[in-house]
């Protein structure tokens, strides 16, 4: 506003103020990251001295413990476990083998669906999406708890990814419903007068046309299935326990080993900070359309 | 479920009681009545406080400058990290004795807060980390909004005297209420599942001052193997959550 008429001096005081703000604004939430991997380079000595120490010979010993070191509590002696030497090695695959079965199975059930509400208008459908992704993750546990006990599915890989298909499901429909309305229906009709199957006009017309928005959908589930923690929780065991658990357990031992909590925490965080950093247009979008179009 | 007694033992199968469990949680059960209250405190106070910051921080950012990007980025990551290991890092900078924010308040010479550990500021730092987390999110959908709107809109505004205060007011609000709307009904609906930062941070405590509904199911269900009783919880809170959004839909109605 009136940026032309005013003086040059005021111009300046007006953009210095701006940009002490968001300087301001960017260390406040970037703090705790900064936090988390600066602490993860301390020994545990010096995360516990008080006031903080900012200058510090930094060690690589934590995350030497995290990777290789096997703290008591995994060893449970559950049978079939993962070999001593590999704990993080092992809990990293689990996570992400619940990670992309759940995403890849939840993309062949939602991408039709969300297809379908889409071309035939069901809104009342897109509702019953939206109360899905209402419900507290815990009103599920609950009565899969006990059908997982009775079908042995407890601690095994496909009960995981069964049940993160209730993250990834709403998830991946909503974000797509989106898309698929901007597919215009004339390109479809001419695919049909020419002969395409309703199928074939899904497979061959609408999904390559909707491909930035399964970017967006995709990434979204990877990480919301990458950071769950309530599921693993109680339904992973000793074979299949997911990262965040693990980093978890840190917490519970009788002493409290704060490096390796920093060091865990830093190394389950990386992967999904470099995954936004490349993506984060497509983040942004997927984060951003169910509240502009909903 | 909710109408039998089970204590989840394969051997001893459920007990039928009818409503018995329902008439338990309304007949002033009082761990049903503080997890309701923390839950409604919690929510309600972080949602406005996140809208009105979003809401701030988009008008903000919602101008060229150098480095927008790289702003934005660093803005998603809150969003983007594993809950437990923020929970984790947020647990202990709230630590009384040797926590980086006991410092901070130090140097501010603010008077010592006791952080996680006291039942009067347990569910305000609860609902710091909350906001820390989730204004962003926020923040970015009204941005998406705001960057629609049609510029001409404002040099009318500008012509015919408008202050930018007067034209945030009378132009920008009006036109990116719905925006504003959906995304606080998003953040309300994921804001009562919140269930990982509170049970990393607090487990609830101290004593059960931070316990939401969503804990108390938890250990109703998972420590005190009351099934049957955990199942009755779920469905009201089922029909709590069902109630909150079907005010805000409302009010977005008659907004509109």
């Amino acid at each position: 506003m009136g940026v032309f008429g005013e003086p040059r001096s005021a111009r300046i005081r007006r953009r210095i103020l701006f940009y002490g703000a968001l300087t301001l604004l960017l260390v406040v939430f970037v703090f705790p990251f900064f936090w988390m991997a600066f602490n993860s380079f301390k020994t545990n000595e010096k995360i516990l001295e008080y006031p903080p120490v900012f200058i510090f010979e930094p060690t690589l010993q934590n995350f030497k413990n995290v990777l290789w070191q096997t703290p008591v509590v995994y060893s449970s002696g559950a049978q079939g476990g993962p070999s001593a030497s590999s704990f993080f090695v092992q809990f990293t695959f689990n996570s992400a083998v619940v990670a992309f079965g759940s995403l890849g199975i939840g993309m062949v059930l939602a991408l039709p669906a969300a297809y379908g509400i889409a071309r035939y208008r069901r809104r009342m459908l897109a509702l019953g999406i939206l109360i899905c992704r209402m419900i507290p993750g815990i009103s599920f546990l609950v009565p899969l708890f006990i059908v997982f006990r009775v079908f042995g599915l407890l601690d095994t890989y496909s009960g995981l990814i069964i049940v993160h298909l209730i993250i990834t499901v709403p998830l991946i429909t909503w974000i797509m419903i989106g898309f698929f309305e901007e597919v215009p229906v004339e390109l479809e009709e001419a695919a049909r007068i020419d002969g395409c199957s309703r199928a074939g006009v899904f497979l061959r017309i609408a999904l390559p046309l909707v491909r930035p928005g399964l970017v967006s959908a995709a990434i979204l589930a990877l990480i919301f299935t990458w950071n769950s923690f309530l599921f693993p929780l109680i339904l992973a065991g000793a074979r299949t326990k997911t990262l965040p658990v693990m980093v978890y357990s840190f917490m519970t031992f009788d002493y409290l080993d704060l490096g390796g909590i920093y060091a865990a925490s830093t190394l389950i965080t990386l992967p999904v900070i470099i995954m936004v950093l490349l993506v984060q247009r497509q983040f942004i979008r997927g984060l951003t359309i169910g509240g502009v179009k909903g | 479920m909710s109408l039998f007694r089970w204590s989840g033992a394969a051997s001893t199968p459920p007990v039928w009681i009818g409503a018995g469990n329902y008439a338990d949680v309304f007949s002033g059960d009082p761990g049903f009545r503080n997890a309701l209250f923390v839950m409604a405190y919690f929510t309600v106070a972080s949602v406005l406080i996140e809208v009105t910051l979003g809401v701030g921080l988009a008008q903000l950012l919602n101008r060229e400058f150098v480095g927008k990007g790289i702003a934005r980025t660093l803005l998603i990551l809150p969003i983007a990290g594993t809950p437990v290991a923020l929970a984790l890092v947020w647990r202990h900078m709230y630590n009384p004795s040797n926590g980086v924010f006991t410092w901070f308040a130090e140097i501010l010479h603010l008077p010592p807060q006791r952080w996680l550990a006291d039942v009067t500021t347990v569910i305000p730092s609860l609902i710091l980390f909350d906001v820390w987390q989730w204004t962003p999110l926020i923040m970015l959908i009204t941005l998406a909004g705001l960057v629609s709107l049609p510029a001409d809109l404002y040099e009318a505004a500008q012509i015919d005297g408008a202050s930018p205060w007067q034209a945030f007011w009378r132009i920008t609000l009006p036109l990116v209420r719905p925006t504003i709307v959906a995304a606080a009904m998003l953040r309300f609906m994921d804001s009562v599942k919140t269930f990982d930062q509170i049970y990393v941070t607090t487990q609830g405590g101290p004593g059960i001052a931070s316990q939401t509904l969503n804990l108390y199911v938890f250990d109703q269900a998972f420590q005190y193997l009351h099934f049957g009783y955990a199942s009755a919880l779920l469905v009201v809170l089922f029909f709590v959550i069902l109630a909150g959004n079907a005010v805000l839909v409302s009010l977005r109605r008659g907004e509109a």
